[in-house]
């Protein structure tokens, strides 16, 4: 703070000057390098600390709608100076709305029946990429069915859907760069899906088997690669987000070309540390991507009962974080949406938040049931009308890249890949006990050692009470 | 020495009597040493932060008032300075936020040290503490651990109050997947905490506010910037054959007076500080119950679930039959601690209290 007046001369002098005033009058051109922003213009100013060399002035946020109506008063053109720079000050008492009168539009680049608005804002998409990314999206669909299918035969103990959200799950994975971690929620298969994790590999996890890379120690969904550079799904609500400014900051004090990508549901943004997350990310300027799949529902919570903000969009602002809203079901714009976040992350070394609106189409997992709190209508009217599959499917198909033939052999034969995966997954055997010591630390510890061997020693001595073709 | 030493002893390559010997030699050979040094605690972690940092670029602190305030207690002073403010990075205020971000940082590969103004606000983040960073590498299967230290002081200070002084040894230490460290002296302070920072599991590192000013001779060895004591070791530091007193942090200091106390009146009580709560020494514990038959136990925190329960319960199950005494345990009250400066004292254990407890363990008061 005492730096912030050092470094003004003519504060000094206008201090001495102005004793007798209440408030403190800055003259407007100050022996500052920077602009100086004026009354109401939204400006985020971070307070520079000559001893510190990356941090810098995040600028000024245009064509956003005002929160704040300008005034025309004569006295707006002085200014106070404060912790945390200089203020604007005005003798009209306003209070900024609790929301703005216009919600912040969202960005869509295909309309609902899969034909470009408008090729302004819009990075195109190669036939392969296009036709892969189609085909990921209805493979995650297919994955779904069958593996919901298989926790209602008890097969599975658990499972979660994501069918609504693939043009945000696959989308957003294609706009990535496979160094890019990616620090899932629990909705978010498909973005391991696209990065190569193959059905198998599910339904191992999925049957915590002996091939399933967790070594069956986690429940259902709650994947994890290290080579994909996906995180394993942590349960706690949102305490990826913070986590998530912290692999970002990794990356940038090692100043690789990559950036964090974390995930949220719009009811973890409740969560307090969804605000640490956020405002840290802005503070460290740390390259981190926060994705908020904004889809109506936190279980049987609906978002007015969840936040009376305008959604998630306009709280990146409250952070200094630069955002957008996006179609979540419009699998170009997040594409589009989440190679630009990506870019501006990794080069300009900042956070950026996206809200993808969408609808969870299915129920929160297998533990719910959704038709017990939303009406059965509003459900199908998703499923069928806004379906982002289909939406994406008409696009590909106008482009005459994708035909019948080739939709009910990729159905067909993915499906028959996953009944196969099950069957495999099921009869694979378990971990054997020693998995049940390993991993607590790096290296075992005596007391584990000590149990391990005293359980082996229990084990082989009362064979009767565990289970045939327990493995030791 | 005393670092290679417990790390022999790790490898079983001395057996617990042996080791004994030797330390007590040693002991009497470091007495005859001229001009020995003094360090304070606080020295003591700074140096092992600094060294440690300096050693490997992938250990960075975090924590509020770190940077430029050089560290609510000064633990973290000169480090800014050197290692400008992308390693020693001044935090906003939110615990869960922080906690976050550096497990979140080990896991992406870099070697955190958290530090928490007190481990009474550890709580606000203790979500991150257990589920993710004591968890992670058991959930992943070992595809993701998590080489992070969270320290700061713990237990109680002085006319702080319940929300500052409360001790969580208890609480972390019965968590898998975490290593529970509670330095006593300066020396235990450096090699402790090297070893933590060095350690690829996350590690609660327990200090002691009311220790950071103390001084403690410490030796060349434990200068040298390779120093390391073994986690899961205990440390004998004082030897007797009729009483076994083991405590950690500063109630070591309170049970060596009461050994000079105890010995005036002919009892002989070997003090163990435990060093590290998880995990717990109990071979060392045993191995010293097993010569004098009789234990008492003492820590500062709340008596119920605490350390010195799960310490009796290890004494119990393995060496019964060597006890001629019911155990004692000696805990904080049961209140969370009250403000004023008498309350305060009687709702600690204090030197007397381990005397009495002692002479009750050898039949020689009521």
């Amino acid at each position: 703070m005492a730096m912030l007046f050092a470094r003004s001369r003519n504060l000094v002098s206008s201090l001495r000057q102005n004793l007798g005033l209440s408030a403190i009058l800055i003259k407007r051109n100050h022996s500052s390098p920077r602009p100086v922003f004026t009354n109401y213009q939204l400006s985020s100013r971070v307070f520079l600390d000559p001893s510190t060399s990356f941090r810098h002035e995040s600028t000024a946020v245009e064509t956003q709608p005002d929160l704040v109506q300008q005034s025309d008063h004569e006295d707006d053109a002085q200014e106070l100076d404060f912790p945390g720079g200089k203020v604007g000050y005005t003798s009209e008492m306003k209070f900024i709305p609790e929301s703005s009168s216009r919600r912040i539009p969202c960005y869509r680049v295909l309309n609902e029946h899969g034909k470009i608005i408008s090729d302004r804002d819009f990075i195109p998409v190669s036939e392969k990429l296009a036709v892969r990314m189609y085909e990921q999206m209805a493979t995650l669909q297919v994955m779904d069915h069958i593996f919901y299918e298989a926790q209602r035969q008890g097969r599975i103990s658990f499972y979660l859907t994501s069918v609504g959200e693939e043009a945000i799950n696959i989308a957003s994975a294609a706009a990535l760069s496979p160094e890019d971690v990616v620090l899932p929620q629990y909705r978010e298969p498909g973005v391991l899906l696209w990065r190569g994790f193959t059905l198998e590999e599910f339904a191992n996890q999925c049957f915590g088997n002996k091939a399933d890379y967790g070594k069956g120690r986690q429940m259902p969904i709650h994947y994890g690669s290290n080579q994909h550079n996906y995180f394993t799904v942590s349960s706690p609500i949102a305490t990826q987000l913070p986590q998530a400014a912290g692999v970002g900051y990794a990356l940038k004090m090692e100043k690789k070309n990559a950036c964090a990508v974390t995930f949220i549901g719009d009811g973890g943004t409740s969560e307090g540390d969804f605000h640490a997350g956020l405002n840290f990310a802005a503070v460290m300027e740390a390259p981190v991507v926060f994705i908020c799949r904004n889809n109506g529902w936190a279980i049987s919570t609906h978002i007015s009962e969840q936040f009376r903000s305008d959604g998630i969009v306009v709280k990146g602002q409250a952070y200094g974080i630069r955002s957008i809203r996006v179609d979540g079901n419009d699998a170009l714009a997040v594409y589009n949406a989440v190679r630009s976040a990506r870019e501006m992350a990794v080069k300009e070394q900042r956070p950026i938040l996206i809200e993808a609106m969408t609808y969870r189409v299915g129920h929160h997992s297998t533990s719910d049931d959704s038709t017990k709190y939303r009406e059965a209508d509003e459900i199908q009217y998703w499923k069928m009308s806004r379906n982002p599959v289909n939406r994406f499917k008409k696009w590909v198909e106008d482009n005459g890249w994708w035909s019948e033939e080739d939709e009910s052999k990729l159905r067909s034969s993915t499906r028959k890949q996953l009944l196969q995966a099950i069957q495999a997954a099921e009869k694979w055997e378990k971990q054997p006990l020693t998995e049940l010591f390993n991993d607590v630390y790096d290296v075992k510890t005596k007391n584990l050692e000590e149990q391990e061997v005293g359980l082996k020693a229990l084990v082989e001595k009362q064979p009767q009470d565990y289970p045939t073709g327990f493995h030791i | 020495m005393w670092g290679i030493l417990g790390r022999r002893a790790v490898d079983g390559g001395f057996s617990a009597s042996s080791l004994r010997r030797m330390r007590s030699g040693l002991v009497s050979a470091r007495s005859y040493a001229a001009g020995s040094k003094e360090m304070t605690v606080r020295d003591a972690l700074n140096s092992a932060i600094d060294e440690e940092m300096s050693a490997d670029p992938k250990v960075f602190v975090m924590g509020e008032e770190v940077g430029q305030y050089q560290g609510a207690y000064k633990i973290s002073k000169g480090l800014l300075e050197k290692y400008g403010p992308e390693r020693v990075y001044d935090t906003p205020i939110t615990e869960a936020g922080f906690t976050g971000i550096g497990v979140g940082a080990a896991y992406a590969g870099l070697k955190p040290v958290v530090e928490f103004m007190t481990f009474n606000f550890s709580m606000q983040a203790i979500d991150h503490i257990i589920n993710s960073a004591a968890k992670s590498n058991y959930m992943s299967a070992g595809q993701i651990n998590v080489p992070i230290v969270f320290r700061g002081p713990n237990g109680a200070a002085a006319g702080v109050g319940a929300q500052h002084s409360q001790c969580y040894a208890a609480w972390y230490a019965s968590v898998p997947g975490l290593k529970v460290l509670a330095p006593y002296s300066a020396e235990d302070a450096r090699g402790l905490l090297k070893a933590a920072i060095r350690d690829p599991d996350p590690v609660v590192f327990l200090e002691n506010e009311l220790l950071y000013g103390e001084s403690f001779p410490i030796s060349e060895e434990a200068l040298d910037s390779s120093f390391c004591l073994p986690i899961g070791k205990a440390k004998i530091e004082r030897e007797g054959k009729d009483v076994t007193i083991t405590t950690f942090s500063k109630m070591v200091g309170f049970a060596l007076k009461a050994a000079e106390k105890l010995a005036e009146e002919g009892i002989s009580a070997e003090v163990i500080n435990l060093r590290s709560i998880r995990p717990l020494d109990r071979a060392t514990i045993n191995a010293s119950v097993r010569k004098t038959s009789r234990l008492v136990t003492v820590e500062e925190g709340f008596p119920q679930h605490g350390v010195c329960a799960e310490i009796c319960a290890s004494v119990v199950e393995e060496s019964f039959s060597y006890l001629d005494a019911p155990v004692e345990r000696i805990a904080g009250a049961d209140v969370p601690m009250p403000y004023a400066a008498n309350l305060e004292r009687l709702a600690l254990p204090q030197v007397e209290d381990i005397v009495r407890a002692a002479k009750r363990a050898c039949f020689r008061s009521k």
